[in-house]
């Protein structure tokens, strides 16, 4: 990746969010059944890391992934398709929210097991390389995975056979409800530690700086470095899960969230702007999910008796349980 | 005639597919060494990058097989207990089998995990010894537990270049087992086939007690002539090749070695009596409910289905109709 595209970086936020926004309005329509994890307040990690990757490198992600899914250039359209289970979906209706994959554009899937997309990511990287593929590859995950076994195993088999993986936690202090201070022991950054692993903290409401220390990262694991951890510290203006829209959880005091808020990733690049290029931006994001969300509820439900499609690559079909 | 060991045919077909495809590795726990002795010669032969011997850390190195299959490898990972099964469960089934579908068909993963020294081994004692095909023949992951050197030689062939996830069950009773093989060839997943025929009773018999159901059915001969159906593949199961065998004897016998509730043998007996008009109620030896193995030999031998069980079983099922 080349240097810094200040206005690139700030669509690509500003797209998360708004595709988030009119996402969670879906969902209370009902068109999104099922609801989703919202990643509003964290789009800066996701925009800043996959700007400093290739397009042929490789991303997993986890339950709250919607961003990382966009950031790495799947279609807008084809996600929301894919949260209102259409058939035009990225993964045809059967993923939904929590599995969102676009092998296409590097996206080895969303996974909604936490810590685990960390083992699956340095052996796609480490089978790629073997081939002779110059990539490299970026996991997300939240503060409460480093407490995953795991996500530990991960890092121990990157960082014993140089797989270039970028390993970034996205410490929005909170797993579920759980705050950070009362469930890692130790600090993140001594984790990768423990592994011989450079770990590096960053700012991740600033997508610029996100994206700096990503691209420093990367250059080094391209030159064979081996694996680095990113602590991403990030906050979660929302719930953790829509649910929380319908139940009332006591968990975050209100002038902490209204605190972070402030410092909205959205904001913070969006200044970076000559106001007539924002606007610009601005205008073309709605403009693409407006369409995005006409395609998505254009798009036909699956057909029932499709149901167990695509189970088994190797064409094996499954008896059915009826009768 | 050559004579084959069912572990070294094993040892040949990894052999093979190493040498025939070069995205298939394997990776494991002391497998340069070959300390199960499966993958004896193979790291002179193909090196230490397509021969990965693995930290301890099994939920990694299995989803990391996992990653690798999504980007085109074909890996077989070799589990040193089955019992480790158990602990990888996870990374195989939400993983590794859930992929293809909740991707929308976007992906394959190739995986053959083969676990030689499966079931009891004689003093292994509780957390060496399960057998535990029956967990993901229910999960739907292809199920493959051959009992003799030809088969173990043409199944994990398949399960290497099958498309979806494939477990491979190498029963300890079974891998000291040697046969005269003339030629080896891949052996379809999903085809059972039937060992001896007979006419009175068709014994079903999963991985190592295909031997011991031939010697008992010897045994009988001249009292019962006893069917001995090997299905082979536990999932997909040769149902047709089961029904076909059933109603000709009109009576169901099912041997299995691992647990009595949820295991196969009752999905068996379930699925031939949905089709079948049996003469006599169907019978199953298995090892009890929840079954652990104790320690001490004559306790070990007690839990797991034996001969003289297998031989009561099929007397009184010809007795019954």
């Amino acid at each position: 990746m080349t240097g810094p595209d200040p206005a690139g970086l700030y669509r690509t936020v500003r797209l998360i969010r708004r595709f988030e926004e009119r996402a969670i309005e879906l969902v209370d329509a009902g068109e999104i059944v099922g609801g989703i994890h919202p990643y509003l307040g964290q789009e800066g990690v996701a925009a800043g890391v996959c700007a400093a990757l290739g397009p042929g490198d490789l991303v997993t992600g986890t339950h709250r992934g919607h961003g990382h899914v966009l950031a790495k250039g799947a279609d807008p359209a084809r996600m929301l398709a894919e949260l209102c289970g259409r058939v035009t979906g990225l993964n045809r209706g059967r993923g939904g929210s929590m599995h969102a994959a676009d092998l296409g554009v590097g996206v080895l899937g969303a996974n909604a097991i936490v810590g685990a997309a960390g083992a699956i990511l340095t052996g796609a990287v480490w089978a790629r390389r073997r081939r002779g593929d110059d990539v490299v590859g970026a996991t997300f995950f939240g503060d409460g995975a480093v407490n995953e076994g795991m996500l530990l195993e991960a890092f121990n088999l990157a960082a014993l056979w140089r797989v270039p993986v970028l390993f970034v936690c996205e410490n929005n202090g909170y797993a579920t409800t759980m705050p950070v201070e009362g469930a890692v022991a130790g600090t993140i950054a001594g984790r990768a530690a423990a592994f011989g692993m450079p770990a590096t903290a960053v700012d991740g409401q600033d997508p610029e700086q996100v994206r700096a220390v990503t691209a420093a990262a990367v250059a080094r694991m391209r030159a064979g470095g081996g694996p680095e951890l990113v602590e991403a510290r990030t906050y979660r203006f929302d719930a953790h899960h829509t649910f929380e829209h319908r139940v009332r959880l006591d968990y975050r005091p209100p002038e902490e969230v209204a605190a972070a808020r402030r410092r909205d990733p959205v904001l913070i690049q969006g200044d970076r702007l000559p106001a007539e290029v924002r606007a610009a931006v601005d205008a073309e994001v709605e403009a693409t999910l407006a369409a995005a969300v006409d395609f998505a509820l254009a798009g036909p439900a699956p057909d029932p008796a499709t149901a167990l499609d695509h189970l088994y690559a190797s064409g094996l079909t499954a008896r059915t349980g009826g009768g | 005639m050559p004579r084959l060991s069912y572990r070294r045919a094993l040892t040949r077909a990894l052999a093979d597919e190493m040498t025939r495809d070069e995205s298939v590795f394997l990776l494991g726990e002391d497998i340069r060494v070959a300390a199960a002795g499966v993958t004896t010669g193979l790291l002179k032969k193909f090196g230490p990058e397509r021969v990965l011997d693995t930290p301890l850390s099994e939920q990694a190195f299995t989803s990391f097989a996992t990653g690798a299959a999504l980007a085109g490898a074909r890996p077989v990972i070799e589990f040193q207990i089955p019992s480790l099964l158990f602990l990888v469960f996870e990374q195989i089934v939400n993983h590794a089998h859930k992929f293809p579908l909740m991707t929308g068909g976007q992906c394959a993963v190739p995986v053959t995990y083969l676990v030689p020294g499966s079931g009891s081994r004689t003093g292994w004692a509780g957390q060496h010894s399960d057998h535990p095909y029956g967990l993901f023949a229910h999960v739907g992951v292809t199920t493959v537990v051959p009992a003799t050197p030809a088969d173990a030689y043409g199944l994990l062939v398949s399960a290497i270049r099958c498309d979806d996830p494939v477990v491979v069950f190498a029963p300890a009773g079974a891998l000291d087992v040697r046969a005269d093989v003339t030629d080896l060839a891949p052996v379809p997943l999903g085809r059972g086939v039937v060992r001896r025929p007979g006419a009175d009773v068709t014994v079903v018999a999963v991985g190592h007690l295909v031997h011991d159901a031939l010697a008992v059915a010897e045994e009988l001969a001249g009292q019962v002539s006893v069917e001995v159906f090997d299905p082979r593949t536990l999932y997909p199961f040769d149902w047709d090749g089961l029904l076909d065998s059933v109603s000709r004897t009109g009576r169901l016998v099912v041997v299995d070695d691992s647990n009595r509730s949820c295991g196969i043998a009752g999905e068996i007996i379930a699925t031939v009596v949905e089709h079948v008009p049996l003469a006599a109620p169907p019978r199953r030896v298995t090892r009890p409910d929840g079954a652990v193995l104790p320690f001490a030999p004559a306790l070990d031998r007690a839990v797991q289905p034996g001969r003289d069980q297998l031989t009561a079983a099929i007397q009184l099922t010809v007795k019954d109709g």
